[in-house]
C-alpha cells in the first residue's frame, strides 16, 4: 500500500512516524450508516509537517478525531489501523491498545489542538495552574517541577513569563491560541495534531501562530498534522498535503506539485478558487454542485457529477490512490499519489497520449 | 451630488459602548469613530469594508440596517436620517435594503422549512398576488444564484449545506431586488470552492440588476476579487480608501502595508522570509467584542 519510493525531508530509514492504513470511521444516523471516513491511508515522517485539506464535511477532523481514538458513538472505527512509533517507546497500533496505554501516549507522545481549543481554557484559573494540571496528569512532573517549567513553555510561543499569572479573559484570542500550543507540547510530544488552527483569528495573529507551528518543527523536530481547509495556510507551513473528498484522500503530494501541478481534478479547483490579491482580476470559476452525502456516497469516482472530465468509466468504477510517477516534484522527488482515471486509466478515459 | 438622491450617506457616525466590561480601558469604548462614507446606488458600486475583529465594522453595518442607533453623527436615505424614517418611509428602507450575515447556521429557524425565508418577504412587502405568482418568483430567485429549487424547498435548514443556505439568502436578496447590499462577512465561514460561486453572484447583481454592495470582511483577498473600491478601518477609525486595485496594490498606510504582509499566499515558493515581530503584534489585552 505504502510506497516508500519517496524521498521526503526526514530520513525514513526507521520507519514513518505515523501510518494509517484504510481507516474507516462510520457513524449510525438515522438515515442509514455514514461513512464519513472510508478507507484512508496516509503515512507522516518524522519531523514532518503533513497538511490535511478538504471542504467541511469531508472526514478531515474524523481522521484526527480516530488518531486519538476520540471518536464516539453514535461513530466507530469501522476498519484499518493507525501504526504509531513514538521516540521513546515500542511501536503500537493507536486503535488497538488499551485505554491506559492510550493514556500514556495521548499528550505525552501525540498532542491535539482540537478546532476551537483557544476557547476551552478554564476561565476561573490562571494560565499556569492549568499548565499544572496537563502536566500531572499525563506527565511525571511534580506540581513544582511543572509550575517551574511553565515560563520556558510560554517562551517557545513568544508569550512573556508573566502570561503565566494572567486568566484567559486577560489574553487576546492569538495569545490564548499560542498558550493552547504551549501547553500541546509541554511535554515534548513526537506529533502534534492542530485542527483548524488559524480559523477565527486575525490575519497578523494567524502569521504569528504559522511561524510558532513551524517553529515546533524547526527547533524542536516535532512532526506535524495540520487540519485546514485555508490552502494559503498550507502554502505557508507544510511540506506535503493530503487532499480528501468525500471520505477518502484524492490526492496526496508535495506542497509545490500541489500547488504548481495539481492532478486531480478537484485539486485544481481547489487552486483555482483561491484569490490572489495583486494577480489579475479574471473570473474564478469555483467547483460547482455539492458535496455529496455520507450515508450515500455516488458510485465510483465520488467527484465524478462535479468534475469536468468526468466520463461514463468515471460513473461506473472507483479510483484508486496510486503513485503517478510522471508528476515527481523537482523540490523533493517525490512521487504524488493521485485517485483519478486520467492518470491510470488514460485509455479507457479516451485521453490521448499528447495530454 | 444632492443629498436627496438614492445614497446612503454616514455623516461622522460615532459609536460609544458604555459599561463595566470595559472598566479596564476607561469606561468605554468607541467602537466606531466619527465615520463618514456614501454608498451610491446609482451608479451601483461594490465597496468593501475590510478590518480585524473589533475594528468595528460589524457595528457599522448594525447601524445602516437600523438595528443600533449610533452614538452621534447621521446615517440617510433619500436625504433623510433612517432612524426618523416611518410609515411607508421606513418600509422602503426595509425593502431597499437587505442583508446577508455571517453566519448560515444561525439565521434560519430551525423549526420552520427554509420556504419561509421567501414567503415571509413576499408577504411582507406585497411581492406577489397569489401563491402560484409567488412560487414562481421563490423559483426564479433560487435558479437565479444556481440552485435548483427541487433541491433545498420543502427542508428544513439543517438539510441543507452551509453554502446552500448562504446562497438562499441571496435568492431572497435577489427576489426583492433591493438598491442595496449590506454583507457582513458573508463568505468567512465557506469553503473556498464555494466561496467564489457566491462572490460571482455578488458580482452578476450588480451588473445584472444594479445592486451596490457593501461588503464587509476581514479577508484582504476576497476584497481584492471582487474590484470596485476599498476602506480600511482600524479601531473604528477608516484609514485609507479608494479604488481596490490602488488601495491594496499601492496601500500609503502603515495598517494596510501590515495587514498585506501578514496575508499568507497560495504559492509554496513565496513563504514568509522574514519572522513577524511579537511586538508587531498587539498583545494588550482585548476587550470583548
Amino acid at each position: 500500500m505504502i510506497d516508500h519510493s519517496r524521498v521526503a525531508v526526514a530520513p525514513r530509514s526507521t520507519g514513518d512516524l505515523v501510518e494509517i492504513v484504510d481507516l474507516g470511521v462510520y457513524y449510525n444516523t438515522v438515515g442509514g450508516v455514514s461513512k464519513a471516513v472510508d478507507g484512508i491511508s496516509l503515512e507522516i515522517g518524522h519531523g514532518e509537517i503533513l497538511g490535511i485539506a478538504g471542504e467541511s464535511g469531508s472526514g478531515k477532523s474524523t481522521v484526527a478525531n480516530a488518531m486519538l481514538r476520540l471518536v464516539r458513538p453514535p461513530g466507530f472505527i469501522a476498519s484499518g489501523s493507525i501504526r504509531f512509533r513514538p521516540g521513546n517507546g515500542k511501536p503500537v497500533d493507536l486503535l488497538q491498545v488499551d485505554e491506559a496505554t492510550l493514556r500514556d501516549i495521548r499528550w505525552r507522545n501525540l498532542a491535539y489542538i482540537p478546532q476551537g481549543s483557544m476557547n476551552s481554557l478554564n476561565p476561573v484559573m490562571r494560565i499556569v495552574d492549568q499548565f499544572v494540571d496537563v502536566m500531572q496528569e499525563h506527565g511525571t512532573s511534580s506540581a513544582h517541577e511543572a509550575r517551574q517549567k511553565v515560563p520556558d513553555l510560554l517562551g517557545q510561543v513568544s508569550l512573556a513569563p508573566h502570561v503565566a499569572r494572567m486568566y484567559p479573559h486577560e489574553l487576546s484570542g492569538g495569545m490564548k491560541q499560542r498558550v493552547i500550543i504551549a501547553m500541546a507540547i509541554a511535554l515534548q510530544p513526537d506529533l502534534v495534531i492542530a485542527d483548524e488552527p488559524t480559523t477565527a483569528l486575525d490575519v497578523n495573529v494567524q502569521r504569528m501562530i504559522i511561524q510558532t507551528l513551524g517553529d515546533l518543527r524547526d527547533r524542536f523536530g516535532m512532526s506535524l498534522i495540520i487540519v485546514s481547509h485555508d490552502m494559503a495556510v498550507h502554502a505557508e507551513l507544510v511540506d506535503r498535503v493530503a487532499i480528501i473528498y468525500a471520505g477518502e484522500v484524492v490526492e496526496v503530494g508535495d506542497v509545490h506539485q500541489i500547488f504548481k501541478r495539481p492532478l486531480h481534478p478537484y485539486t485544481q479547483g481547489l487552486i483555482q478558487a483561491i484569490p490572489h490579491v495583486g494577480g489579475a482580476r479574471r473570473r474564478l470559476e469555483g467547483i460547482s454542485g455539492n458535496a455529496p452525502n455520507p450515508s450515500d456516497w455516488p458510485s465510483g469516482c465520488r467527484f465524478h457529477a462535479r468534475c469536468p472530465y468526468a466520463t461514463e468509466y468515471c460513473r461506473a468504477n472507483h479510483p484508486e490512490l496510486l503513485p503517478f510517477a510522471e508528476a515527481k516534484s523537482g523540490n523533493t522527488g517525490t512521487t504524488p499519489r493521485v485517485a483519478c482515471h486520467l492518470y491510470h486509466h488514460p485509455k479507457e478515459m479516451g485521453v490521448r497520449g499528447d495530454q | 451630488m444632492t443629498s436627496s438622491s438614492k445614497q446612503i450617506e454616514l455623516n461622522e457616525v460615532t459609536q460609544v459602548f458604555r459599561g463595566a466590561a470595559f472598566r479596564q480601558i476607561g469606561g468605554e469604548l468607541t467602537a466606531v469613530d466619527h465615520a463618514s462614507f456614501t454608498l451610491t446606488a446609482d451608479p451601483p458600486q461594490i465597496v468593501s469594508l475590510v478590518g480585524e475583529s473589533g475594528s468595528g465594522k460589524s457595528t457599522i453595518a448594525r447601524i445602516i440596517l437600523g438595528l443600533q442607533r449610533p452614538s452621534s453623527g447621521q446615517v440617510t436615505y433619500y436625504g433623510k436620517d433612517i432612524y426618523s424614517l416611518a410609515g411607508d418611509e421606513f418600509n422602503r428602507y426595509r425593502k431597499d435594503v437587505q442583508a446577508v450575515f455571517q453566519d448560515p447556521y444561525g439565521i434560519f429557524n430551525p423549526f420552520y422549512r427554509v420556504d419561509r425565508v421567501f414567503w415571509t418577504a413576499i408577504k411582507q412587502f406585497k411581492l406577489a398576488k397569489s401563491r402560484g405568482q409567488g412560487q414562481t418568483l421563490i423559483d426564479e430567485s433560487l435558479l437565479a444564484v444556481g440552485l435548483r429549487p427541487a433541491d433545498v424547498l420543502g427542508r428544513y435548514p439543517h438539510q441543507i449545506s452551509g453554502g446552500q443556505r448562504q446562497r438562499i439568502m441571496l435568492a431572497r436578496v435577489s427576489m426583492l431586488r433591493p438598491a442595496f447590499i449590506i454583507a457582513d462577512e458573508p463568505v468567512s465561514m465557506l469553503d473556498a470552492a464555494v466561496r467564489v460561486l457566491f462572490l460571482n453572484i455578488l458580482l452578476d447583481f450588480k451588473q445584472k440588476y444594479g445592486m451596490t454592495t457593501l461588503f464587509i470582511t476581514h479577508d484582504l483577498s476576497t476584497a481584492y476579487y471582487l474590484g470596485g473600491d476599498v476602506m480600511v478601518i482600524s479601531k473604528g477609525k477608516i484609514l485609507e480608501r479608494g479604488a481596490v486595485d490602488d488601495v491594496l496594490v499601492h496601500p500609503r498606510h502603515p495598517y494596510t502595508q501590515m495587514l498585506l504582509s501578514s496575508l499568507p499566499t497560495p504559492d509554496p515558493d513565496a513563504r514568509w522570509q522574514d519572522r513577524l515581530q511579537v511586538s508587531a503584534v498587539s498583545d494588550a489585552t482585548v476587550v470583548p467584542g
